[in-house]
């Protein structure tokens, strides 16, 4: 248990002395929210119908700016054999790698996501909601991105790949999430949205952790 | 089952036996087509509403299943190489994924073409038609991951665990794309509820879908076959190397 959070701290740490990561994607987020505006026009009535989708979008993308490092860096220093080495399985490393990965470059998405939401003139409502369905369902875009990364890891150009094997399958998340908000804007319950999310961030937990550790195994064999 | 998949999995043996299925296939395909394309165009009675436009739902339908059922087809011999180390079942996987993805495109396509006079616009955001055209990607991201390996053994693998996770998802995908769509349900697509299948136009459809089939089976055959003897080819030109 103390290795587990030693790696998590261990990245972390890597995050922050780094700096860009969480910058970048942060910066990539709202440059992205700010696009739609200035591309769909700025009348408030169409940005509060168009806003819990365009978040939940720039959200998914924003994560997979950051996505194709989670592995990479330190399969190329050779770091990721020596933990393989090391005394944690590879499924409980992987788990690891992918809170380290959420704190770093989700958590602060959810973060500024009132202000934002808030700018694209959504009802307070939405926005309470939108915070709590990208806390549940963020985890799977993580889960999930943690396997094309594995996959992708030892690719020089695996960036581009990776989106296209990635993507798909995020579309659930996207879905449940915008429906979620839009439930609690036209006063509907949220609640079975939330939920559905939350087992779908609790599957992918289980097939994410094995899949990811398994692609790794192949990538350093 | 008590079938020894390692009887199958020698490349000599695969090819002998699918050599001598390969013919039949050929003339399988040949026979079903014709007679299908017969029945479909010229025999079955057009739709009271949709007049001949309704044929091409006998080149559309049996596209759309044979894209499905390929996926699933990929994963189950994705997940018979991952376990017993097959090496023919990783090869028919390679080889059936272009074979989907051009099914699945072929679906989309003229669903769309019909969906032209039918609906009055080429593309409708419906559950069905976004769910196939998600499958497509899929296709697509696998043979990219294919083409992104030059260690053919450890594409295979990353490509059988890339083929399970989407087929645990495929399900997932489906409903939340059906979900999602019956929320915002646009009007035009209620009038799909088209004719209650009868016999003179089933028929036709089942003979098509089995056409279509035994045209997977000999393309497939194809395809394994020049997969197996590339390898061959290069591991004969490596020895040749070695021999100067």
């Amino acid at each position: 248990m103390k290795r587990f959070f030693g790696l998590i701290r261990r990245d972390l740490v890597l995050a922050v002395r780094q700096g860009s990561a969480v910058t970048l994607s942060l910066c990539f987020f709202v440059i992205v929210v700010v696009l739609f505006p200035l591309g769909v026009g700025p009348e408030l009535s169409v940005l509060a119908r168009i806003g819990p989708g365009v978040l939940w979008v720039a959200a998914l993308l924003s994560c997979l700016l950051t996505l194709d490092r989670m592995f990479q860096a330190d399969f190329e220093d050779g770091s990721l054999d020596l933990l393989i080495i090391g005394p944690l399985p590879l499924e409980i490393l992987v788990l690891g790698k992918v809170i380290a990965h959420w704190l770093t470059s989700i958590l602060p998405l959810i973060v500024i996501t009132p202000v934002l939401a808030l700018s694209l003139n959504m009802p307070t409502e939405g926005i309470w909601t939108m915070s709590l369905a990208l806390l549940i369902g963020t985890p799977t875009l993580s889960l999930i991105g943690a396997i094309g990364a594995a996959l992708t890891v030892a690719m020089r150009r695996g960036g581009v790949l990776l989106s296209l094997l990635v993507l798909p399958l995020y579309i659930p998340v996207l879905i449940f999430g915008a429906a979620a908000v839009e439930a609690a804007i036209g006063q509907l319950p949220a609640t079975p949205h939330l939920l559905l999310l939350a087992g779908i961030s609790l599957g992918s937990l289980v097939v994410g952790m094995f899949a990811a550790a398994a692609a790794l195994r192949l990538a350093l064999d | 089952m008590a079938i020894d998949l390692h009887k199958y999995a020698n490349p000599k043996r695969f090819l002998a036996i699918t050599g001598a299925i390969y013919p039949w296939s050929v003339g399988v395909t040949v026979i079903l087509l014709a007679v299908g394309l017969y029945m479909s165009l010229f025999v079955a009675p057009p739709d009271y509403q949709q007049g001949d436009t309704v044929r091409i739902m006998y080149v559309h339908v049996p596209a759309a299943w044979m894209g499905l059922s390929i996926y699933t087809m990929m994963a189950i011999s994705s997940a018979i190489g991952l376990i017993w180390k097959h090496p023919v079942a990783d090869l028919t996987a390679k080889a059936a994924a272009p074979i989907g993805a051009c099914f699945t495109f072929l679906a989309l396509v003229t669903g769309s073409l019909w969906g032209q006079p039918m609906w009055g616009t080429y593309w409708v955001w419906d559950a069905r038609l976004t769910s196939m055209l998600i499958l497509l990607f899929l296709y697509l991201g696998y043979m990219a991951l294919w083409e992104s390996f030059d260690d053919q053994g450890k594409a295979a693998k990353a490509t059988s665990i890339l083929a399970l996770v989407g087929v645990i998802n495929i399900p997932i995908i489906k409903f939340s794309v059906d979900w999602w769509n019956t929320l915002h349900q646009p009007a035009s697509v209620a009038t799909m509820s088209g004719p209650k299948i009868h016999s003179s136009i089933l028929i036709p459809l089942l003979v098509m879908g089995l056409a279509y089939m035994s045209f997977f089976v000999m393309v497939l055959i194809i395809r394994v076959k020049a997969e197996i003897l590339q390898r061959r080819l290069r591991i004969l030109r490596m020895s040749e190397l070695k021999e100067h």
